[in-house]
């Protein structure tokens, strides 16, 4: 028998009956149809899944659906406002941060947590954030530029206001 | 738009990257899709007694479940390979069937043995596990060195010593004569470790059958799709090729592991076609690190000649590859043909010989990984020089410079023929390892790492310097070598009526950017704005062939085919412009997205040809209407990107911890059209090139397991093992094609290894060690410095 969960995902209420074993993961992608999300591990290794619950980064592979009831999820989906790109979004954009894509969604939600509790990191910490999260086309070098873009963007927009 | 081919133009593709809107085969779903687990053996070598289905069968859900027995009675062939190396005595080599499900036999961990289908991939998965085998486990082998000797178990019965092939290059007694009179032999014994190549997404296949029109759709992960559909189609379930789509939408990486035809793609294809409904698989992350092939795993014994000034006089080496249980696509043609070949390095070699046992064992099935048999011949080289200037005290870079090959460019003076095979098209080596050298600051850190010794502090400098056959190749050439196809490219390049223009490539990308770096061809050569430019690939049905994206191939190959097709656009344009400017056709230049009449201001434009090309009423006598070209573009030879790479380590003696302090990359991969994807196609490569050296190995132990075949087990680089990289290049165009390019998709990955296994050598100098097996971890680094083996 499935379990009726409640929550909210890129703003908008849902409310599914699902299995306890489903994954967040799993909801987000076969439920929801938000396909930004990827599964690329079975060990929560990778991090492709990461998304914000409740503003903090996840990997949604290590959640259950129901522990997620009542909770707010932000995904790749749901970052950007309207049609304007979020900072990092625009930084993995303008300093190719990207390649094949697929890892891409989990960097930026982990950038994104990232830059929310430190606005302002050094490499050396934008390396260690990014620590849960595989990437095998970039080698990181403009990933780690890209964190660095959003990073003085968000500084010069929030010196700006 | 003119003047952008050469311009960091920002990527098109990555708009829907970025906000998730991109669309991996995981994530389409087809209306009443069904979803397939594959059951694998758990034994690397083991007979099936017995499978007993009946629990399964009757779960809820359950649609169908499939054995090796049913593959077997519909009479499908197993999934061929695409290369054929014989035997010296001139024996085929030995080629046995890699069945989609085996009936009789398991020959690795991972071997598929069974497939149940169900309405959710839970239910197939329970399902999975009521499927009850009776195994009877067998010896295994894992180690090619080992699978030859007498009495080693068989992979396959009908194959004696579990030999595939061997195979010599180059001329044996010249360069064993070259050897017994050298004054200096270096001797390296080592093992090429065998890889997992790890692309993030996992590998999947939807097998989709459409029962009213006879049609099959195959959407795949995969490199190569149009070479996946003939394979399939002629070799597998036979099954003709026009009633055949294959689409491989976005893909999330590959480096070679999503090239070949896998065995669930046909069998996807197959049980779509028994069920009648489509049905997906994708792999498990488990699954990948068992099923997608392996690289690598050569074990060498290589030694080269030196006389009394250092030149180079001969090198001689013998290679037992470790292919896997099965051969797969491109399985042999990676230590012979894209390895023996290249063992000329960058070094005026007068004699070379090589020798290679092609070897199954009871492992997964080793093919290409980026770079490709390459980066095997590069590490070979590179750390036989390093040994050498260690072992006559001579600095590696010295030595280098003292052999490198002269400069030719291919125009003025002829390529450089190698003493294996290849002739190389133009280069000019010493200025990359200056350049490189320059970079890093050499003779400071020379200087700064004799002082460290005095502190105790361990710095180590490591050169790397690389050539590589690239933009594979002539048909004719690969044909004589072996290849079971041609190697040339595709694309047709449409104009529409209003002057837009739609470019379907053979080539497949998978994060390479190609719809921007093709558009900025497109664009730059018609005039026209990118935006203007939409580049298609992927999908059989709209594209005509191609032969797949790999060695580096992608822009020297393909990219020419689009300039075949460009050429023929702006010639056709020419007569129609003329006929429009009432002109002689040898009057107008075509500039700036119009035609001109020289000398005057009378011109047309680009959109305005390709309109009355498709309206056309006041036009050329005799010319067809339309603006659309199809081009097929074989090279006249491989293209030979090169470069020199340098890592600085600080190795920490108390825990033997490799610290990558910094890494310079000057390579030249000819002319460069968009220098911003060039880069970051450098820093990957850089990266799996250094896990190789310092973090990455699959490892089996003797019973077949792969034992460390999960990320939380195989060490992949993560962001915090790193540095930022330093990256230059100098520019030596191709001679041979259109754009002068020379690819650069694996340059890093060939150059990296050697460097920073060299520079933990180097570090290593004071306590007199001279070679460690890669990965060199701290363990290995720990016990080499404390004498305790």
């Amino acid at each position: 028998m499935g379990s009726l969960i409640h929550l909210k995902v890129n703003g908008q209420s849902q409310s599914h009956e699902v299995e306890p074993r489903l994954l967040l993961a799993y909801y987000l992608r076969e439920v929801l149809n938000l396909t930004g999300t990827h599964i690329g591990c079975d060990t929560s290794n990778c991090g492709a899944c990461v998304v914000l619950v409740n503003g903090k980064a996840v990997k949604s592979c290590t959640m259950l659906a129901v522990q997620a009831d009542g909770l707010e999820i932000t995904t790749i989906e749901g970052l950007a406002n309207d049609n304007e790109l979020h900072p990092i979004q625009e930084g993995f954009k303008e300093q190719h941060g990207l390649q094949c894509g697929f890892c891409t969604p989990g960097m930026i939600m982990t950038a994104a947590q990232l830059l929310a509790r430190n606005p302002d990191p050094t490499e050396d910490q934008i390396r260690e954030a990014l620590d849960g999260n595989y990437c095998r086309c970039t080698g990181y070098h403009n990933i780690v530029k890209a964190i660095q873009y959003a990073s003085e963007k968000v500084k010069k927009e929030v010196f700006h206001d | 738009m003119t003047n952008i081919i050469g311009k960091s133009v920002k990527r098109v593709e990555d708009k829907r990257f970025i906000t998730g809107k991109g669309r991996y085969t995981d994530d389409i779903v087809l209306p009443g899709m069904l979803y397939a687990q594959i059951i694998r053996s758990h034994y690397a070598h083991a007979k099936i007694l017995n499978i007993d289905t009946s629990e399964a069968e009757v779960m809820e859900g359950v649609i169908a479940i499939f054995t090796g027995k049913d593959i077997a009675e519909a009479g499908i062939n197993g999934v061929p390979c695409g290369w054929q190396v014989d035997f010296k005595n001139g024996d085929t080599m030995k080629e046995p069937p890699h069945p989609l499900l085996v009936a009789d036999k398991t020959r690795y961990m991972g071997d598929s043995v069974a497939v149940v289908i169900a309405e959710s991939k839970a239910l197939a998965k329970d399902a999975a596990e009521m499927v009850k085998i009776d195994y009877e486990p067998l010896e295994a082998v894992v180690h090619a060195e080992e699978a030859v000797e007498e009495g080693a178990p068989l992979v396959h019965e009908d194959v004696p010593n579990n030999i595939s092939f061997d195979w010599e290059l180059g001329d044996r007694e010249k360069t064993n004569q070259a050897m017994a009179q050298a004054d200096h032999i270096t001797t390296l014994e080592f093992v090429n470790q065998r890889l997992i190549p790890n692309a993030i997404e996992p590998r999947s296949a939807i097998g989709d059958y459409d029962s009213t029109n006879d049609k099959y759709t195959l959407y795949t992960s995969s490199q190569n799709p149009h070479l996946i559909r003939l394979l399939m189609c002629a070799f597998v379930l036979g099954i003709p090729e026009h009633k055949v789509r294959v689409v491989s939408p976005d893909v999330g990486g590959g480096f070679g592991s999503k090239i070949f035809h896998y065995t669930e793609e046909a069998l996807m294809t197959w049980c779509s076609r028994q069920i009648g409904k489509p049905v997906k698989w994708t792999a498990e992350r488990s699954e990948s690190f068992m099923t997608d092939c392996h690289g690598r795993d050569h074990v060498t014994k290589a030694q080269m000649g030196f006389d009394k000034e250092g030149n180079i006089v001969g090198l001689r080496v013998k290679t037992f590859a470790n292919l896997g249980a099965y051969l797969s696509t491109f399985g042999p043609c990676v230590p012979t043909y894209l390895h023996g070949t290249l063992l000329q390095g960058l070094y005026t070699t007068p004699a070379i010989h090589v020798d290679v046992t092609g070897v199954f064992t009871h492992t997964t099935p080793v093919d290409a990984y980026r770079g490709a048999g390459r980066p095997e011949a590069t590490y070979l080289l590179e750390r036989l020089i390093d040994k050498a200037a260690l072992e006559m005290d001579v600095d590696p870079a010295a030595l280098r410079f003292k052999n490198f090959i002269p400069p030719f460019d291919g125009v003025n003076q002829p390529g450089y023929q190698t003493q294996v095979a290849l002739q190389y098209d133009s280069g000019n080596y010493e200025p990359v390892l200056r350049r490189a050298m320059d970079m890093v600051g050499y003779q400071e850190l020379r200087q700064e790492q004799a002082q460290g010794r005095e502190n105790g502090k361990l710095l180590g400098i490591g050169i790397s310097t690389y050539i590589e056959a690239c933009g594979i190749a002539p048909s004719a050439v690969v044909g004589a070598l072996g290849a079971r196809a041609g190697l040339y490219e595709s694309a047709q390049v449409r104009v529409q009526p209003t002057g837009k223009v739609s470019v379907y490539v053979g080539s497949h990308s998978h994060g390479q950017g190609h719809e921007t770096t093709f558009a900025q061809i497109v664009a730059d050569k018609f005039g026209i704005a990118m935006e203007d430019v939409e580049i298609i690939h992927g999908d059989s049905e709209s594209v005509a062939f191609g032969m797949g994206t790999y060695g580096s191939r992608s822009l020297a190959v393909g990219g020419s085919a689009i300039m075949k097709g460009i050429e023929k656009v702006i010639e056709k344009g020419a007569k129609i412009a003329a006929h429009k400017l009432e002109a002689s056709k040898d009057d107008l230049q075509f500039e700036d997205g119009k035609w001109t009449v020289k000398g005057t201001d009378k011109s047309i434009s680009f959109g305005d040809v390709a309109l009355t090309a498709y309206v056309p009423h006041n036009y050329p006598e005799g010319l067809e209407p339309g603006m659309d070209f199809a081009s097929f573009y074989d090279p006249a030879n491989f293209t030979y990107p090169f470069g020199a790479h340098i890592a600085v380590v600080e190795v920490d003696t108390e825990t033997g911890k490799v610290d990558l302090k910094k890494f310079v990359a000057c390579d030249d991969v000819g002319n460069v059209i968009n220098p911003m994807i060039v880069d970051g196609q450098i820093h990957g490569g850089l990266v799996q090139g250094i896990g190789q050296a310092l973090f990455e190995g699959a490892i089996y132990d003797e019973s077949g397991q792969l034992i460390n075949g999960s990320y939380m087990d195989y060490t992949m680089p993560r962001a915090d093992d790193l540095p930022s990289f330093e990256t230059d290049r100098t520019v030596t165009p191709c001679p041979h094609n259109p754009l002068g390019v020379k690819g650069a998709g694996e340059a890093g990955t060939i150059g990296a290894t050697p460097a920073v296994v060299n520079a933990v050598i180097d570090a290593l100098a004071p306590f007199g060690i001279k070679d460690l097996e890669m990965p060199v971890t701290p363990e290995k680094v720990w016990k080499a410095i404390h004498n305790n083996p």
